[in-house]
């Protein structure tokens, strides 16, 4: 009995090395195939990577929680702290802005006036989403966020992500109730632009690093620091004029753009809704283009 | 004498958390820390488990589950498939290929190999990267991301080595 219990682990045990040498070397070739896959077909694995994202949320969601209150207990203390300083500071700003508020009801008077005169088509209206933010892509390789609310409470794919500040990213995909948001600073962002003052323009792509570079400018256009970038509305996903960053650096073969949202601080945002279906597809899913 | 049912279910659950351990070091990955340029440089806490089981218990850290979780780290952290699966395993074969050379050594000596393992292993997700986006990514936050996750491997290695001894003692 014993020996024939050997004999068998004795033949057994190369055919199990075999195996596991065998499954392994499957298993990598498997990696390089997902990885062909998804480079030939970006949305292929769309749904899967939704759904396996709506699984994490929840768990995502409850850890998050503690560590926001624990960020925002510092932040107290530290506002606490600067409490005279802050109150000077915003009795400037208030003066200031009581000024820019007179201008801005001027302006809105003229405008709509001016609108009337011309007939202008209004924007669609707008619906909002808030969203906590629940997850982060941590590494150097992606910028994406997970946001946790998803088709269930009417976020869709390419929608605009903001803060009061401006501009942070787009909704990548979209699960049950979770979505990934795809920020400004992501390799993989493209966002059509316009410098604010002189009206040229452009695209702010992302560099997975902290700023945004501004690029597709027509040639001879000089962009100087402290200029402006909004949305410029071009493919129609994104309405005009929504705040994205300062240019913060020209030289010879790049102008850095500054964004004005910080993702690092961000614990909730709002998902909004303009209306816009896009004309430009988001991502270059091939199933839309019957459309 | 056979083992018990409750003792193979006690057993088999020990053995499932190798697994299970990595799997929620890559979810901490996950996590919003809120802190300022953190989040680009977080330590790559997946890797080191993957290296560890790899070098100190392979039978509990098949390929099968490298494999899982390297595909579960590219869903959540929205890389393109198949990049961190295959760094993953790449790790987990060079680790159990040098295992012999690491048996009874030191921990800096495993220390050492684990800080030569993760600059192979960083270098090349950012060459697949750089290959697959068409550009070249900054790899100043790479270098980042590697100090940390290098710094970071005593103090998780501590954690998981009490772990072991106090739950998966070979009986």
């Amino acid at each position: 009995m014993n020996d024939r219990e050997r004999s068998i682990s004795r033949i057994a045990a190369p055919i199990r090395t075999f195996a596991q040498r065998f499954a392994y070397i499957g298993l990598v070739f498997t990696a390089a195939m997902l990885m062909l896959v998804g480079k030939m077909e970006p949305a292929a694995f769309d749904r899967a990577r939704a759904q396996v994202t709506d699984a994490v949320a929840p768990i995502l969601d409850a850890v998050s929680r503690p560590l926001e209150v624990i960020h925002d207990m510092i932040g107290e203390g530290k506002t606490l702290l600067a409490l005279r300083e802050e109150n000077a500071r915003l009795r400037t700003a208030h003066n200031r802005l009581m000024q820019w508020q007179s201008v801005a009801r001027n302006l809105e008077n003229e405008n709509k006036a001016l609108k009337e005169l011309l007939k202008f088509e209004q924007a669609p209206d707008t619906n909002s989403i808030s969203a906590r933010v629940i997850g982060d892509s941590g590494g150097a390789f992606a910028r994406t966020m997970i946001l946790n609310a998803g088709s269930k409470a009417g976020v869709r794919t390419a929608q605009a992500v903001i803060t009061g500040a401006g501009l942070v990213g787009r909704v990548q995909e979209v699960g049950l109730r979770s979505s990934r948001l795809l920020l400004l600073s992501d390799l993989n962002s493209r966002i059509p632009v316009v410098i604010e003052s002189s009206r040229v323009r452009g695209v702010v792509a992302g560099t997975n690093g902290e700023t945004l570079r501004l690029v597709h400018l027509p040639p001879d256009v000089v962009a100087a620091p402290g200029d402006r970038i909004v949305t410029s509305g071009h493919g129609g996903a994104l309405p005009p004029g929504l705040p994205i960053g300062v240019v913060s650096a020209v030289n010879d073969s790049m102008i850095e753009v500054e964004p004005f949202v910080d993702p690092a601080r961000l614990e909730v945002v709002q998902v909004v809704d303009y209306g816009l279906d896009g004309i430009i597809e988001f991502k270059s899913s091939r199933t839309d283009k019957a459309k | 004498m056979k083992p018990s049912f409750w003792h193979r279910v006690d057993r088999f659950a020990r053995d499932l958390t190798p697994f299970a351990l990595t799997f929620v070091l890559m979810v901490v990955n996950a996590i919003p820390f809120h802190i300022p340029g953190f989040a680009q440089v977080v330590p790559l806490l997946s890797l080191i488990g993957i290296y560890f089981w790899s070098v100190y218990r392979p039978d509990l850290m098949p390929a099968a589950a490298v494999f899982l979780i390297g595909l579960l780290h590219d869903f959540i952290s929205g890389m393109p498939l198949g990049v961190s699966v295959l760094v993953f395993l790449m790790v987990q074969g060079v680790a159990i290929a040098q295992r012999s050379f690491f048996s009874g050594k030191s921990f800096v000596i495993v220390w050492f190999g684990f800080i030569i393992v993760a600059a192979g292993a960083l270098s090349t997700e950012w060459l697949l990267l750089s290959i697959l986006s068409g550009e070249l990514i900054q790899p100043r936050s790479v270098f980042y991301q590697f100090g940390l996750t290098v710094a970071m491997f005593p103090v998780l290695a501590w954690m998981l080595t009490r772990w072991q001894q106090a739950f998966l003692q070979v009986d």
